[in-house]
């Protein structure tokens, strides 16, 4: 019942509860009905009943599973970890799995609660000794399946290891065929992909056969329990011991009895992968929201660098070495060195997305990490080097969010015929989007620009570097420049090497 | 084979526990007469008989079942990697696909093929003895599953062009995310994706509902048979006994469905398994006999690397290509296939050179750096007459990876071919081209190319920008 809503345990409850209800007079009606009793009205209306409650069942299900996925969905957008690829597989296609385990496990495992216990009880009245029979059977079936559970636990854990492990090395040949066929070993690698597969189909049959043992014995309680039931009652019945009724009834329960346990262990496979992703998806923490302080007034404060170096995870080398620099109030700066140096790396860090792993940032004095981190994005206006293009039209990707006028900002990069567009764009195009982007935030005192013309031609770099100068006089700037034309539009250059 | 074994000893199993509840019934029916002990001795040994071999033929229909299938699985992994060794899929996210499909046909067979087949020839079988039972086992084996299927393959369709949308707004958001976050519009564009995901939620509701009516019918028409059998005035045995055969079929529907979610994935494996290949003609754009040390640069997405492809191709050159790949085996074994039967002395000669200094026997879990350093010592390994290096000392420091390719390029015997985005290293090449747009703009030297306007000398200057600034800097 983890990761279930109480509202929705609690309906599938009283579904349970309605369906065991259903199930013994389906049973009594049945019985009725063959013993030579009245009563066919009775077994059409349970008959139809049952099949509204199924029904039933099944909408409450699935609306609580598109529910739930909905709101999981919502929540690995936002605080989801991992590569873009991992995330948009989870979100689109991964919370699937948890379908199986909502709408199908769980209501399986309420109503494999309620039904035996009705039936028991009815039985109880009705023919003791078949009561106490299924009453001493029933419990074989999860005691066995734990014991089964538990002397394969370890096994199967290794085999699933196994079998991801199988996958692995499908996945790791497949990928590294072009690697093989380079070096021409690629014909050889095939006898592997085939043993490697063998030995683990092999290595899963041993492991299924003790595994399936559990699901052995459920069959065979629930068969024999029948036949367990069924000889006796008829014995008594050859000798006047019960009505007719009766044991009909008995007959016809013992098997609803473990029925549904069949069903539920049927899905717990399904039901466990669901869970696992539930899990998963659970696992999204949003981060600690911490309130900053003030940001000075960026037309007056300096921003200083000191010995600032970034790594990112899992690399040995810094991606930004000790790097210093201090900009002037409305100074604007051109970063220069080869690729690879950590221009970028330098921008990233004065937005706020990588934290330096040694030295800090001062704005007017104060770390750049203590202040209000909103109010500080909302002062600068960044063009990256590689612009993502949203959903929607030119214009609202100038205007992201804010209802701003773009049309002026778009004429003037020259995307003013293009602001209703919504085809794909050239990388050109793309660009001077960005800096369209940029420049309808008037508020911004800070520019990070990071290769802003890189992929324009000459004419409308030309052209764009004009409307940027104008733009740009009177904020500090920090640009990061690839070609000669950059550096005549700025005060000063710096070299990283 | 192994699979209809399978199929039989599930059919057997299911007309056991068919036969078991029929058997018992007409056990307590006879019983009800109160006949001598005698005429039900047959009857209770056939109850006990079949409520063990029901048990035990459930078991060994899974098994069977499974052994078969996994059995089968090994072949079809097999042959899709000789399809891909013949016809090679460059993409990443489709090979991934494709690994994820070959196990989705395992499921198809587990849980769409062999219970249909079952439960297939368990309702003929009935039909054969009740043929009044035709129409709820045709209704329920035949037309309930068709209708599910069309429905669940609709629903499917229906939702996949929002799901695309989906897709592509979650991988927006999270590479736009800095953007977004610098200019305050994470919450809108959150907001706007949270839309589709409604929407989305909405759709998978409405097409639930389809789905549970089927669920519903099908147990209406498994008691509704009976019904209609007790008002025909059928014995007990075969009201109860159309039950159970009914029991077996519903799953089907569920089957059905399940089909129509992964037809897709043996579809497409399908596809690849009856690929031919196809034969390599191309022409390289550039004739590598005649130079020594032939260097490549133009824009991303140019055409450099499917240059080196093809020369690969042509002439059998080996080396450090864009796709190349670590294998999740030992560092040695990684380095080792370019040459089996190296001597450690050529591997220590060929680690030297490119720097790769790791534990020849630890897994090969690599830094980018190492991963490139590793490449190198791989191609060295296999000294071919053409080396092709493209981009080889990417995320190495810069320095270094002019130290490190430098020794490479003085260990190699025979042609050089090098791709980079990084000119210097081109200087004393002696021949040196630019492709843009799959074309070859420009060759000549460096020299040459460096001193005529166009790509080559923009790039040339802003690599060396800063040489001519005049200002402070940094450490």
């Amino acid at each position: 019942m983890r990761h279930a809503d109480r509202r929705y345990v609690v309906t599938l409850a009283l579904l349970g509860v309605v369906t065991a209800g259903l199930v013994l007079v389906q049973a009594e009606a049945l019985a009725t009905v063959l013993s030579g009793g009245g009563g066919l009205f009775v077994l059409v209306g349970v008959v139809a009943a049952r099949g509204a409650f199924v029904w039933l069942g099944r909408v409450v299900a699935q609306r609580e599973a598109a529910s739930v996925k909905a709101a999981l969905r919502k929540r690995v957008l936002r605080d989801g970890s991992g590569s873009t690829g991992a995330v948009t597989t989870l979100v689109v296609k991964g919370l699937d799995a948890i379908e199986p385990y909502l709408a199908g496990y769980l209501p399986q495992l309420v109503v494999s609660v309620t039904v035996p216990v009705a039936v028991l009880a009815r039985l109880s009245f009705a023919d003791w000794t078949a009561a106490l029979t299924i009453a001493v059977t029933l419990p074989l079936v999860p005691v066995f399946a734990a014991l089964v559970g538990m002397h394969t636990r370890e096994r199967t854990r290794r085999q699933w290891e196994g079998l991801a492990e199988v996958g692995g090395h499908f996945l790791d040949v497949v990928r590294g065929l072009g690697t093989l066929r380079l070096f021409g070993r690629a014909a050889a690698q095939a006898g592997t992909v085939r043993a490697m597969a063998g030995a683990h189909a092999s290595a899963t049959m041993r492991t299924l056969r003790v595994a399936f043992l559990s699901a052995l014995v459920l069959e065979l309680v629930a068969t024999l329990s029948v036949a367990l039931v069924a000889v006796p009652v008829g014995l008594r019945l050859l000798h006047g011991g019960v009505t007719l009724h009766v044991a009909l009834l008995v007959l016809l329960l013992a098997p609803e009895a473990y029925l549904p346990l069949r069903a539920a262990g049927a899905q717990f496979h399904a039901g466990a992968e669901g869970l696992a992703v539930l899990e998963q998806a659970f696992a999204a923490r949003p981060p600690a929201m911490v309130a900053g302080r003030r940001v000075p007034d960026l037309r007056v404060a300096a921003i200083e660098c000191e010995a600032v170096s970034v790594r990112y995870p899992g690399r040995d080398e810094l991606a930004l070495d000790r790097v210093s620099l201090r900009l002037a109030a409305g100074e604007r700066v051109a970063l220069v060195g080869p690729s690879g140096v950590g221009k970028s790396s330098l921008l990233a860090v004065l937005l706020g997305e990588v934290e330096p792993c040694a030295g800090r940032v001062l704005v007017d004095g104060v770390d750049l990490r203590e202040l209000d981190r909103g109010e500080w994005l909302a002062q600068l206006a960044w063009v990256p080097q590689r612009p993502t293009l949203f959903p929607g039209t030119v214009g609202e990707n100038i205007a992201l969010g804010t209802d701003v006028d773009v049309l002026s900002a778009a004429q003037a990069v020259g995307l003013g015929d293009l602001v209703e567009a919504r085809h794909t764009l050239s990388a050109g195009e793309r660009q001077r989007v960005a800096l369209a982007r940029a420049m309808v935030r008037d508020s911004a005192r800070v520019l990070l620009l990071d290769e802003p013309t890189s992929r324009l031609d000459g004419r409308t770099e030309d052209t764009v570097l004009r409307v940027a100068r104008d733009w740009s006089r009177g904020r500090t700037a920090l640009v990061v420049a690839h070609r000669p034309a950059l550096l005549d539009a700025v005060d000063r250059v710096v070299e990283l090497r | 084979m192994r699979l209809v074994v399978a199929v039989l000893v599930g059919v057997a199993a299911e007309l056991a526990g068919i036969g078991l509840m029929t058997t018992a019934v007409w056990l307590v029916m006879r019983a009800a007469e109160q006949p001598p002990m005698s005429a039900l001795t047959v009857a209770i040994v056939a109850v006990r008989t079949l409520a063990l071999a029901r048990g035990g033929l459930r078991y060994a229909e899974r098994l069977a079942g499974h052994g078969a299938v996994l059995r089968a699985m090994v072949e079809v992994r097999g042959r899709v990697y000789e399809s891909l060794v013949r016809r090679p899929l460059r993409d990443g996210d489709a090979l991934t696909r494709l690994v994820s499909d070959v196990d989705a046909v395992q499921d198809a067979v587990l849980r769409c093929l062999l219970p249909a087949c079952v439960a297939g020839l368990v309702g003929v079988t009935a039909v054969v003895v009740v043929p009044s039972l035709a129409v709820g086992v045709v209704v329920v084996g035949v037309v309930l599953p068709l209708v599910a299927f069309v429905l669940a393959d609709r629903h499917l369709r229906a939702l996949a062009p929002l799901r695309a949308v989906l897709a592509e707004r979650t991988v927006t958001l999270r590479e736009g995310a800095a953007e977004l976050r610098a200019f305050g519009a994470l919450e809108g564009e959150l907001a706007r994706t949270d839309a589709v995901v409604d929407e989305l939620a909405v759709r998978e509701r409405r097409g639930a509902f389809p789905a549970a009516v089927l669920a519903g019918v099908a147990v209406v028409v498994q008691f509704g048979v009976a019904v209609v059998l007790l008002v025909q005035a059928s014995p007990a045995h075969v009201v109860l006994g159309s039950v159970a055969v009914l029991e077996v079929m519903v799953p089907l529907t569920g089957a059905a469905q399940k089909w129509a979610e992964v037809r897709g994935s043996v579809a497409r494996v399908r596809e690849v398994l009856g690929a031919q290949g196809k034969s390599f003609d191309r022409e390289p754009l550039v004739d590598v006999t005649g130079y020594r040390r032939i260097g490549v640069v133009g824009p991303s997405g140019a055409g450099k690397s499917t240059l080196l492809r093809v020369i690969a191709e042509k002439h059998g050159a080996k080396g450090v290509l864009d796709d190349a790949h670590v294998f999740e085996r030992t560092v040695r074994e990684n380095v080792l296939f370019a040459k089996p039967g190296a001597t450690q002395a050529e591997l220590d000669r060929v680690a030297a050179i490119a720097d790769l200094d790791v534990d020849w026997d630890a897994e090969a879990k690599l830094s980018g750096g190492q991963r490139q350093r590793l490449f190198l010592a791989r191609a060295l390994l296999a000294d071919p007459d053409i080396l092709l290096l493209d981009e080889p000392v990417e995320g190495l420091a810069i320095r270094h990876g002019d130290e490190v390719l430098s020794r490479v390029l003085d260990a190699a015997r025979g042609t050089v071919v090098l791709v980079t985005h990084r000119l210097a290293p081109l200087q004393d090449f002696d021949h040196v081209v630019v492709v843009e747009d799959g074309q070859v703009t420009q060759r000549g030297t460096h020299d040459e190319l460096a001193s005529v306007p166009g790509y080559y000398r923009d790039r040339w200057i802003s690599e060396h920008i800063g040489d001519r600034s005049v200002m402070p800097t940094v450490h």
